[in-house]
């Protein structure tokens, strides 16, 4: 590390494990990041993602994907021009104030996101509920957490998940449901797999209706049909009982309605629970012998709970489990939701929703809302319930909400629903979006763009899943002009503050301002502030001990010299009667029953390598290594029946929208279900609908019908029809471009991704800290050739045009075949490759060459046997060449065709195996992501 | 019994090729008498290039040596060109009065070179290019001349071209329609032989037309050759000027003798003259449909069918034929058949590499390839003429077609 080299704690900005992270800059600029060896979440380990955010911080990315200056569009659908700050948060509080007199509070709606740091929330919280007088504030935390909040709420008293990581090391039984933690918690993973190395005498149950990764690890995988989780519970729950499993003693003591909640569970039966389930009953037996049994339990949940017309019900379903069981508040155990979000929790915390107040206080209490005000110096906050995520969006698209403010999230690419999303967006008189990336679905909507900092650049707190906060520094400024959210937030609320003179009356004498902070510090200060007293107490708490003593977990009350690891270790918990409460839940089936029109199950959910709409990973074409791109994955037998092959595009349609994807075979799916992941947005998958319209991604076939209690729509099940899409006329396009250009050529190709039925759009390859070149591929599709013309204008986006490039074109046919071959050595190519490489192709019409064709160019083939013959048609290759195969281990770049090779030549068991192949192809050695993969393929070859 | 008598006036590639299918199928019919008005015996005229580009030598390029004339009892009359023909008594006088009588008459007196009408044509130092004597003078001054300009860039002039260049000379390509061998390629395989002959060393003047031909002496109008003078007032150097602009039937004496003509003399599809059906012609002489062929291959066809019925079978008949050009300068593989220019109710399929200098282009018409422009990689060629000649259907083999024979599976 030279001298000029700083090293900077800070905290990753992907999911909710909240890892540590360690940034290496210089000169304003970061160049590497390492895990934080002392940081409690994760021991100096990160994931694929976090271990490459300092790719997605290089100044190429910077220049070509961060909104730089503030923007405006002087009509929609041109393109936006650059304006100073001044002007243009004086024109937004301009007409957001024209808004509030003309129509009142309730016609502004502010959307943010799980992302934004706790005193980004703050002031927002105060903008919002102080100044403005509405509860039009909500944010992306809806979609992920609001069914463990209102779980958490209903049973426990209050929105605090009462368990921590280290209690994975004392489990006996890990029940894992809903939730694929292989993938969207990787580090987690590898806590829990050193768990079980250590003890493996600990059961692992997992509850997926798809056999996941985290499935395979499981020594039980109850594999139920999608909406069925509260049966699943409840029949335990009645299994636990008739076996005499329950702790009556905490549930005599600690707990009310447990009578009444064994009323319902009588009728849940095991014949009837896994009939209803599609599991065995010998399997339903043993989970609930394990539970019970078994003890201590640990429950780990996730979006199998969460995002359902039934979340809270399914929340408060499991934890009916533990509190019938005792097992909670003790080592070991507990039902621990684990949030998606690096600040879901600080947002709940900060009371960021729009039915919620500070410090987990009630927007029902006339009491806490009086607090509320009283801690901010106004005379009232409102009581009306706000309009939440999907109801916000709704009421644009009604025309009811006149404004939308949205910050650090991209609803035109993550809400349900799609068509009303953009309806909205349509709608509203004024969309400011506030972004760190220019490059989301959701900018292209915005009359305002406000540059917003971002990782690496911003400078506050965030809280994990197990309650604790860590700091997040700045290792370098703000890119651009790009401001800090919480700076934004009040800069705006000052000037609305002189725009609006009558809210201001609403202020108590003394109040000058409600936005006075200097400092992500001052702010922070005012949030401790607002915890006093509460079962979020932080009062012991500063900027100053998290910097001498490191992240801590609330509560930390005044006086209390560090936090604490459990919550309810004294089985009294915040409710008026300090016993929690069993919650009656009844099983309903899924809001959309698949039927004869809609007859497959479509479920949504994350990629191990990729993060919400990609505006970040998507930078990388290394996070493409491990899936390339979007698909939709199906029952090979389904794929039989519908007559389609693995990569052949079948048309999915829901009741909201239709979308064409490749279909990719996966046995871990049963029959009648379908799952894409929830990343494929406009931005990577589109097209045009049989109908004329902009297809807009996965989210143009999700419901938007949302739990009653938590409001958090069913992104897990929607009814949909798949069909053979007849798309005759096929584009593949691909290139090695340089770093500095390669996304530019992407926001230069996304007008195009409208021009064809179906289009998806991904980079590939490995950029490397020295710069070098990434690799962009686009498909499309449709019933019949384009006008003349468009073929050669992609061509030359991907530099496929010009006198040295060879051609094919047949017109009247619409073929078109066009490479660049380069002469040129590769540094990262192996020695003895020849000097001919494929640098770039675009295939017009019939792509079947794609089988041989594309892994020359991605695995940097030597081309020169080829010659003409690279022009040829069809999937026989003209020359024989082996592809690298799949890649499996993202951060050594190991294949799955080397690691067969190597793991021919092991011995032993699956461990020993595995110790042989990491220490031949180092794989799975670095983050270990990879591990289950490897670990699969070692037991396949055992 | 005493056998019939046939005379062939002319002894070149179609006459002689004729008479060899003749005696293939009726040696012992005729008492053969040849007349010739070169002093040689039938030489492969297409070879005189390579000849002049010092690639082969004269000896080499004899077809049918004095000995074969003597072994099939061929009377050879060499040197003598045929002034007057007799129709009436059905005789042949050549020009030193020897006398043939005959029964049937092949006529096969091939082609001339047109001659620009310019000032200066007759000048020292103008030649056509057709025969052995002026492939001799060319490889003459190439040793004591410099500076070479060949007039017409089609087929001809550039193989002269390329010659006089290998012999040392630097040499001027004057061409006056657009590019290059434009009865033969298309713009695009035209440029790129036009850069690859410039890499080599010859010059061009395209679209250039010669105004007149300036002489060492008398301001110009007599003494050598010593510059092309053209339109624009430009004038390249000379000393050898080659006239490559074509060809015309050479039918003075069957006009003479009153055969109808017409850019040739005019045949059936039996080859026999429509004025005479004893007199039969064959070669660039003859108009068949009204097209002069000039190369060889359909000359072949023709000689074919003039044997058959000369050896009196009568059931031979000549349809015309799709014509194919290849260029004989070494290093430069170029291919055109058929309608490579296509245009109305035609379709066009294209295959350019740059990297290795690769130009394909196949016109079809309907499920039928009616036209092929190779250049740089001809291997392909014959199977492409074969599908144009007869007019085999591609369906379903459209998209593998450019890559040759051996890509359709």
């Amino acid at each position: 590390m030279s001298p000029t080299t700083t090293l900077t704690k800070a905290t990753c900005p992907y999911c909710g494990t909240g890892c540590g992270v360690l940034i290496e800059s210089r000169d304003r600029q970061i160049i590497q990041v390492k895990g934080d060896p002392d940081h409690p979440a994760n021991f100096g380990r990160l994931c694929t993602k976090g271990s490459t955010l300092h790719l997605t911080a290089a100044d190429t990315v910077t220049r070509q994907a961060r909104l730089l200056t503030p923007l405006k569009r002087s009509q929609r659908d041109q393109p936006a021009q650059a304006l100073s700050w001044d002007a243009a948060l004086g024109e937004a509080a301009d007409r957001l104030a024209a808004i509030v007199r003309e129509h009142g509070p309730q016609a502004v709606g502010f959307y943010g996101s799980g992302q934004l740091l706790t005193e980004d929330y703050h002031v927002l919280n105060k903008l919002v509920k102080g100044l403005l007088g509405t509860n039009n504030l909500d944010t992306n935390s809806r979609l992920c957490m609001s069914s463990a909040v209102a779980g958490y709420k209903a049973t426990l008293g209050s929105d605090a998940p009462p368990a921590c990581y280290e209690d994975f090391d004392h489990a006996n039984t890990l029940f894992i449901a809903g939730a694929n933690t292989a993938w969207a918690h990787p580090i987690l993973f590898r806590r829990i797999e050193d768990a079980r190395q250590a003890r493996p005498e600990m059961k692992l149950i997992v509850v997926d209706p798809r056999r996941t990764e985290t499935a395979e690890m499981a020594d039980l995988h109850l594999a139920i049909q999608p909406g069925t989780d509260v049966a699943l519970f409840n029949g335990m729950l009645h299994i636990l009982a008739r076996d005499g499993l329950l702790d009556d003693a905490f549930v005599q003591q600690h707990t009310n309605g447990f009578d009444e909640l064994m009323a319902v569970v009588r009728d849940f039966t095991p014949e009837h629970v896994a009939r209803t389930c599609g599991i065995a009953q010998a399997d339903l037996e043993l989970a609930s012998k394990w539970f019970g049994a078994q003890t201590p339990t640990l429950s780990l949940y996730c979006q199998g709970l969460n995002q359902s017309h039934r979340g809270t019900d399914k929340n408060a379903a499991l934890i009916n489990l533990h509190l019938a069981t005792g097992q909670i508040g003790k080592p070991g155990a507990g039902p621990f939701s684990l949030t998606g979000q690096p600040n879901a929790m600080g947002g709940r915390e900060v009371g960021g929703m729009a039915n919620l107040l500070s410090a987990h206080r009630d927007l029902t209490s006339e009491a806490d809302r009086a607090e509320v005000a009283a801690l901010w110096g106004v005379r009232e906050v409102p009581s009306q319930a706000g309009k939440t995520a999907v109801e916000m969006f709704e009421a644009a698209a009604r025309g009811e909400i006149k404004a939308l403010w949205i910050a650090c999230t991209n609803p035109a690419q993550s809400l349900p629903d799609q068509a009303t999303v953009r309806k909205a967006l349509e709608t509203a008189e004024l969309v400011v979006v506030q972004e760190a990336f220019a490059t989301t679905a959701t900018c292209a909507y915005a009359d305002i763009l406000l540059p917003a900092s971002t990782w690496g650049e911003k400078d506050g707190t965030v809280t994990n899943s197990e309650r604790r906060i860590s700091r997040v520094r700045s290792a370098v400024p703000p890119a651009g002009q790009a401001r800090h959210d919480w700076a934004i937030f009040g800069e705006l609320g000052r000037l609305l503050e002189q725009r609006l003179p009558e809210r201001r009356a609403h202020y108590l004498p003394g109040t000058q301002t409600l936005f006075p902070h200097e400092s992500p510090e001052s702010v922070w200060n005012e949030h401790r502030e607002s915890t006093r007293g509460r079962d979020l107490d932080i009062t012991g708490l500063s900027y100053a001990l998290l910097e001498t003593q490191g992240p801590q977990q609330w509560p930390m009350p005044q006086g209390a010299s560090q936090g604490q690891a459990r919550l309810y270790t004294d089985a009294r918990f915040p409710t008026a009667d300090g016993r929690a409460r069993f919650a009656l839940v009844q099983h309903e089936p899924v809001k959309e029953a698949c039927d004869a029109r809609f007859p497959f199950s479509l479920n949504t959910g994350r990629l191990r390598d990729q993060w919400h709409g990609m505006s970040r990973t998507g930078t990388l074409g290394r996070l493409f290594g491990h899936v390339a791109e979007p698909s939709v994955e199906l029952h090979p037998e389904d794929m039989a029946r519908l007559g389609v092959l693995a990569g052949e595009l079948v048309q999915v349609s829901s009741r909201r929208g239709t979308l064409f994807a490749p279909a990719s075979a996966d046995a871990g799916l049963r029959c009648g279900q379908a799952h894409m992941a929830m990343h494929w947005g406009e931005e990577a998958l589109s097209g045009v609908d049989p109908h004329g319209q902009r297809i807009t991604g996965v989210n143009a076939l999700t419901l938007p019908d949302f739990c009653p209690k938590s409001k958090q729509p069913e992104l897990k099940h929607a009814a949909v029809s798949l069909a053979r899409a007849d798309l005759p006329w096929r584009l593949l396009a691909l290139a090695w471009l340089p770093l500095e250009r390669a996304l530019a050529v992407r926001e230069q190709l996304k007008p195009w991704m409208g021009a064809f039925a179906f289009t998806s759009c991904v980079p590939f390859g490995r950029e490397t800290e020295g710069g070098g070149e990434v690799g962009l591929m686009l498909r499309a599709a449709s019933p019949h050739a384009p006008e003349p013309g468009v073929v050669a204008q992609i061509q030359a986006l991907f530099g496929v045009d010009g006198a040295d490039v060879m051609r094919y074109d047949d017109p009247s046919t619409g073929q078109h075949r066009a490479v660049r071959v380069e002469h040129q050595q590769r540094e990262d190519a192996p020695a003895e490759a020849a000097s001919l490489r494929v640098q770039a192709f675009v295939l017009a019409g019939d792509t079947a060459a794609e089988a041989w064709l594309r892994p020359l160019l991605q695995d940097k083939l030597p081309a020169d046997a080829f010659g003409r013959a690279l022009l040829s048609p069809g999937a026989q290759p003209p020359v024989a060449t082996e592809a690298r195969g799949k890649q499996v281990c993202t951060c050594f770049n190991v294949s799955e065709t080397a690691i067969v090779e190597v793991l021919k030549r092991c011995e032993g068991g699956v461990n020993e195996r595995l110790g042989q192949l990491q220490s031949e192809l180092k794989c799975g050695t670095n983050c270990g992501s990879c591990l289950p993969a490897l670990r699969k393929l070692a037991q396949a070859a055992t | 019994m005493t056998k019939m008598k046939l005379v062939m006036v002319g002894n070149g590639m179609a006459g002689v090729r004729a008479l060899e299918e003749l005696l293939k199928i009726a040696p012992d019919l005729y008492e053969i008498t040849v007349f010739g008005a070169e002093p040689h015996p039938n030489y492969n005229r297409i070879l005189l290039s390579p000849v002049l580009a010092g690639e082969q030598t004269l000896d080499e390029i004899i077809l049918n040596p004095l000995k074969w004339y003597a072994d099939h009892g061929i009377t050879l009359h060499t040197n003598k060109r045929v002034v007057h023909v007799d129709r009436r008594r059905r005789v042949v006088v050549a020009e030193d009065g020897t006398e043939a009588a005959y029964d049937r008459l092949l006529i096969a007196t091939g082609s001339n070179p047109f001659i620009l009408p310019v000032p200066g044509k007759d000048l020292d130092g103008v030649i056509a290019y057709r025969d052995i004597a002026d492939t001799n003078f060319m490889i003459e001054a190439a040793l004591t001349h410099q500076h070479a300009v060949v007039i017409g860039g089609g087929l001809l002039g550039l193989e002269a071209a390329n010659g006089l260049m290998l012999r040392g000379m630097r040499v001027t390509v004057v061409h006056i329609a657009p590019w290059l061998m434009d009865r033969q390629l298309d713009e695009v395989a035209s440029k790129l032989l036009q850069r690859s002959l410039e890499e080599r060393g010859l010059s061009f003047r395209i679209g250039a037309q010669t105004q007149a031909l300036i002489g060492t002496a008398d301001e110009g109008r007599s003494g050598r050759v010593k510059a092309v003078r053209f339109k624009d007032g430009t004038e390249v150097p000379a000393d050898l000027v080659v006239m490559a602009a074509g060809v015309r039937p050479s039918t003075e004496l069957a006009e003479k003798i009153g055969l109808h003509c017409n850019r040739g003399i005019v045949v059936s599809d039996t080859m026999q003259t429509i004025t005479d059906p004893r007199v039969y012609a064959v070669g660039e002489c003859a108009a068949h449909r009204g097209i002069a062929y000039g190369l060889v291959a359909p000359l072949f066809e023709q000689g074919k069918v003039v044997a058959n019925h000369l050896a009196e079978f009568g059931i031979g008949r000549y349809g015309g034929s799709q014509v194919s050009t290849k260029l004989k300068v070494t290093g430069i593989d170029l291919f055109s058949a058929g309608d490579f220019m296509g245009g109305e109710g035609t379709e066009a399929i294209v295959l350019s590499d740059p990297i290795h200098g690769v130009y394909k282009k196949l016109v079809l018409k309907g499920d039928k390839l009616v036209g092929a422009c190779l250049y740089g990689d001809t291997a392909d060629g014959s199977h492409y003429f074969k599908l144009i000649r007869e007019g085999l259907s591609i369906r379903g083999q459209r998209d593998r077609l450019m890559f040759g024979e051996t890509a359709l599976a």
